[in-house]
């Protein structure tokens, strides 16, 4: 179960890294999901992988034996709910970005940083 | 209790302001309110770590290494007592700085998020809430860069975010190796868990994914672009927080987890981060030399001085991390200085970039002067504050006998000073080209008196030097040695 979880994860980084080389915004941002993604799984997968056992501890027991530790999925669920903040504020930058520069081609937006004698910084 | 208020009051402070989002004179007068009572907070929890030494909060109760624990050492709480004071400069000076149409859109409520993210980041003693509070200040401060934006601002924005969002992911990466290889996300627990098992292989990836998370938040080479692309865009109020503040965050984390997790003399992660440090001290001050305004300057000044701080962290003797303790608290108060002097000139120039603004000297003298302390300060003039940061680097690398070490901290400081002296000539001294006269209007009162403020404290730690010095020196005993934060931390559950 690791295997694949660890190979799922390498794949969704390498797709990742595909797409955000793209120099375009709309595709770096789907292959961010996808990294941040993998890391969810990473951290999945530091919990230990065990199928049909709850974490509960047994009555009059201490600690539970062969289940799943259950920190690292509500740890998952945290990053989840902040990734998905930080993917709509990211969307809608970039659609604004978009409806302002007319293009999503990351190396045409030089309005911060207006190269010198370019016409970049025209408004 | 105490500890847990300068993460409350701000994200009070914030609710109320945007309660009050169609009153904009309610919203200054809450955002006032809000920061004063922060620095009041934040020097409080200093008067206690003064007078007992690290003290440490369970949230909810639970016990050390199960719930989540705020600490406060004198290095913590020093830095919160500046962010009260930054908070109260900056919002007395967006009162004359930031547009109505910014304010309207949530300047103020953002602003308060994002201290409330900056404080936990301080406060915390477990690293996955210090990741919680880096998003907390992360996303208020992406609101803060676009906040009535035009296109500059837009562009500045995306980059930022673009090359944030990456760190997060990393930092998420790191701390999910950490606890699978350790089962504890608690800094105290680690520090114990940790004991020698550095050069394991999990341990060092977890490691490397949070230097890469750390130094692109701090805006270290090679991992700084989104920096010099966005710092210059947004209100000038919001710059100066951001750069007193923001990137500090990011060389806080650096220097708490790697005294307290991880140890760093003589393994692999000391030669990478000499590399680090040096690259973006060289990196920034050339960067430095060649921006077309103030504000782009300083940008690249910021990577710089980032770099000097880091080069204590990595040189890891005792001395080396009391020099870059104090490097970085006397930096906030620079680089705030700075960016409100960059902010003045702008409003007396009319113009930010060196072509279109420049007459200051003969137009305002002493405004001028306001500025020129903090910029000789960052080159390491004596006796402002940021000479005895320098010298006691100097120090530091000389007493490990590394000389090209030496040679890297005075040279940068030297090309550092070449880059204020040109901003000095460009935007001071020579003539405006429409006259001498300062054709903006005069600088009100909101903007001179945080900046005269900011500008009075590095004259003060400069020449007063001694007793902010000894408490740099107690910072890094207390770094070095983390045996009373450990007690703090697993002992009385205050």
């Amino acid at each position: 179960m690791e295997i694949t979880l660890a190979l799922l994860a390498g794949l969704l980084v390498a797709a990742g890294a595909y797409l955000m080389m793209s120099g375009k915004l709309l595709p770096y941002l789907f292959g961010l999901t996808m990294i941040s993604n993998a890391a969810n799984l990473i951290i999945f997968a530091s919990g230990r992988l065990t199928y049909a056992r709850p974490p509960l501890v047994p009555e009059g027991g201490y600690t539970v034996t062969g289940a799943a530790n259950a920190l690292p999925q509500a740890l998952i669920l945290t990053a989840i709910v902040i990734g998905f903040g930080l993917l709509v504020f990211a969307l809608a930058l970039t659609y604004r970005s978009f409806r302002v520069f007319k293009t999503i081609e990351m190396d045409a937006m030089r309005a911060s940083e207006p190269v010198p004698g370019a016409e970049a910084g025209r408004r | 209790m105490l500890l847990f208020w300068p993460v409350v009051i701000p994200f009070f402070t914030a609710v109320l302001t945007m309660l009050a989002w169609r009153s904009v004179p309610a919203q200054r007068a809450i955002s006032l309110a809000g920061a004063a009572a922060l620095l009041v907070a934040g020097l409080r929890i200093l008067a206690e770590v003064v007078a007992n030494g690290p003290v440490a909060a369970q949230a909810g109760g639970w016990p050390a290494p199960f719930g989540i624990t705020f600490v406060a050492d004198l290095f913590s709480a020093a830095l919160v007592a500046l962010v009260g004071l930054v908070a109260v400069a900056a919002v007395v000076f967006a009162r004359a700085d930031v547009t109505a149409d910014q304010e309207r859109h949530g300047h103020h409520p953002l602003t308060h998020a994002m201290l409330a993210g900056v404080c936990g980041a301080f406060l915390t003693g477990d690293i996955f809430n210090m990741y919680v509070w880096f998003e907390v200040m992360l996303i208020a401060s992406f609101g803060l860069l676009v906040v009535g934006g035009g296109r500059a601002q837009l562009d500045g924005a995306v980059k930022y975010v673009g090359l944030n969002l990456v760190a997060t992911v990393a930092f998420l990466s790191g701390v999910g190796l950490l606890y699978g290889a350790t089962g504890a996300l608690n800094m105290a627990d680690l520090h114990v868990r940790l004991e020698g098992r550095t050069m394991e292989t999990p341990i060092l990836a977890s490691a490397a994914f949070l230097i890469f998370a750390f130094a692109s938040k701090a805006a270290l080479f090679p991992l700084f672009f989104w920096l010099p692309a966005s710092y210059h865009t947004p209100s000038f109020a919001t710059s100066a927080v951001l750069a007193g503040l923001l990137t500090k965050v990011g060389v806080y984390a650096l220097i708490r987890v790697f005294t307290l997790v991880y140890d760093v003399e003589g393994t692999a992660i000391q030669t990478l981060l000499l590399w680090i440090a040096v690259l973006s001290m060289v990196v920034g001050a050339l960067g430095a030399l060649v921006q077309p305004s103030i504000r782009r300057v300083l940008g690249f000044g910021i990577v710089s001085s980032v770099g000097y701080m880091l080069l204590g962290l990595a040189v890891a003797t005792p001395l080396a991390l009391f020099g870059a303790v104090f490097y970085l608290l006397q930096d906030v108060v620079v680089k705030t200085g700075l960016f409100m002097g960059a902010g003045v000139a702008r409003r007396l120039a009319g113009a930010e970039d060196f072509d279109r603004a420049a007459g200051l000297w003969r137009a305002r003298p002493w405004t001028s002067v306001l500025f020129l302390v903090p910029a000789l300060s960052l080159a390491g003039v004596p006796p402002f504050s940021g000479f005895w940061a320098k010298l006691l680097l100097v120090q530091a690398t000389l007493a490990v006998g590394s000389y090209g070490l030496v040679f890297a901290v005075l040279g940068v400081g030297l090309l550092t000073l070449l880059a204020m002296a040109r901003v000095w000539a460009l935007g001071f001294w020579s003539a405006h080209p429409d006259g001498d006269a300062a054709v903006g209007g005069p600088a009100p009162a909101a903007m001179l008196a945080p900046m005269a403020a900011m500008t009075g404290l590095v004259v003060l730690v400069g020449v007063w030097a001694a007793p902010f010095v000894d408490a740099a020196a107690v910072m890094a005993t207390q770094l070095a040695d983390p045996a009373a934060y450990l007690a703090a931390v697993t002992g009385d559950a205050r």
